[in-house]
């Protein structure tokens, strides 16, 4: 019994039945609980007043923005090495899920830096390179639906997911060389002295977990949809063969 | 490798417009802008950095498609593939031909859209520098994204879509150096990353698209 057995089709479509429902009900239960928590029953900062309840949105959509194309990248590899079929399928149900977070980090950024820095935007190097990043999605998704083979279309995108990470790592200190810029250092890190307040940190982990089942349960429906479709597209073939 | 190198510059020249239609682009966003924002000297000299490196990419980019497509029509490339030279060498090749077509005139005439944006002396030849340095870069990068494209009949506009963001460090770099010397400031870091990313570019970039040219010719 091998992790490989899962990448065959029919094993991956018996399996991840269960799981993907189990932490999408998961999910929207640490969802519920951790936003109903953080936006009614934590106390308003003292300098930003309700404003800061934004951050249960904005730093898991942020934290799975990056994490989404991370896992691209690694089914992407999975792909160019095992050549297996569900990878490739994962890493192009991941994408418009990962870009949907970027966008979410990007605009609830902008809503909550609109009345706290008196601004909608600013080229500060974190939100410059979460815009990088959504060029990057974007550029991969396209990629995706302009090629009609379905191999040839893995093969390409995922040689550009490697590219493309090297690249946004690039672009993400490049950007970093301009100023230190308006946002605010990583206030979660586990080394650090000063993290936000208690009160604000635990229901920020509860939706940090939502946003992670979350993903992880939209890239599963996702797959599932992507293999169905790929049945779905033998079965037509094999009819106007016949016919 | 050689051949293919000359091969590609006498086509460039002979078809017409290799190396003169990126550079009157340039020329042309050059007077575009001081049309679009105004004419104040001390706002143009501002921004004139900025303006040429992107100036500079989009003439690069404008090429882009002609590195592979026109040799997949007509078989050469299949041709080329099977030759004894390998893939990555014939990207090579056909990058550094591009490059001379549209990189090297960009950089030896940039003095010149420089002065006609007000450009501060002291940045001048730190504009020729970082074009000498960063249009390789810019060459080999869109040579990945040409054969990523090739085997599409529009790649065009999905050609541009590619390649911009991986043009962002380049052309970061590449005009906070040029800025930097128009105040009078430090330019080593920039130019180091520069030089950095062009060297990196140049050695790994032919490996992933000759990749993505046997993809697309499989």
């Amino acid at each position: 019994m091998s992790l490989w057995e899962y990448a065959n089709p029919a094993k991956f479509m018996a399996t991840s039945r269960r799981p993907m429902q189990a932490l999408g009900a998961a999910a929207a239960v640490a969802l519920a609980v951790g936003l109903v928590w953080g936006f009614f029953f934590t106390p308003d900062d003292y300098r930003q007043g309700a404003t800061v309840k934004i951050i249960y949105l904005h730093v898991p959509s942020a934290l799975m923005a990056i994490n989404g194309w991370l896992m691209m990248l690694v089914a992407s590899l999975i792909w160019l090495i095992r050549r297996h079929h569900v990878s490739a399928l994962a890493a192009r149900a991941a994408a418009p899920v990962g870009m949907t977070m970027t966008l979410v980090a990007l605009v609830t950024g902008a809503v909550w830096g609109s009345p706290m820095w008196g601004t909608w935007w600013a080229w500060d190097p974190r939100l410059t390179s979460f815009l990088i990043l959504f060029l990057f999605y974007l550029g991969y998704i396209a990629l995706w639906e302009a090629i009609e083979d379905p191999d040839t279309a893995a093969d390409l995108t995922s040689v550009l997911c490697l590219v493309g990470s090297v690249f946004a790592v690039l672009s993400r200190y490049a950007v970093l060389f301009w100023n230190q810029g308006l946002h605010q250092g990583a206030s979660l890190s586990l080394d650090a002295e000063e993290n936000v307040a208690d009160v604000f940190y635990f229901p920020l982990l509860v939706c940090i977990a939502g946003f992670v089942m979350l993903f992880v349960a939209l890239v599963l429906l996702r797959t599932r949809t992507e293999v169905r479709a790929r049945r779905l597209h033998v079965l037509t073939m094999r009819r106007r063969m016949s016919a | 490798m050689r051949d293919v190198f000359l091969r590609d510059l006498r086509l460039a020249v002979r078809a017409g417009g290799g190396f003169g239609l990126a550079l009157a682009f340039f020329l042309i966003v050059t007077v575009l802008v001081p049309l679009a924002v105004g004419p104040r000297a001390d706002l143009l000299a501002a921004i004139a950095p900025g303006i040429l490196w992107v100036g500079a990419l989009l003439s690069s980019l404008l090429s882009l498609d002609r590195i592979f497509a026109l040799d997949l029509e007509d078989g050469s490339l299949d041709l080329l593939a099977t030759s004894p030279l390998p893939l990555e060498g014939l990207v090579a090749a056909k990058a550094a031909a591009h490059w001379v077509t549209t990189g090297l005139p960009l950089t030896l005439a940039a003095p010149l859209f420089g002065l006609l944006l007000g450009l501060p002396g002291e940045g001048q030849p730190w504009l020729v520098a970082t074009l000498a340095l960063g249009t390789p870069a810019l060459s080999m990068i869109g040579a990945f994204g040409a054969a990523l494209t090739v085997g599409l009949r529009r790649g065009g506009l999905l050609l541009s879509l590619l390649v911009l963001p991986l043009y962002m460090p380049t052309l970061i770099f590449g005009a906070e150096a040029v800025r930097r010397g128009a105040e009078g400031l430090s330019v080593a870091t920039p130019v180091l990353m520069l030089a950095g990313i062009t060297a990196g570019v140049v050695a790994l970039i032919p490996f992933a698209a000759a990749a993505a040219i046997r993809v697309n010719l499989r």
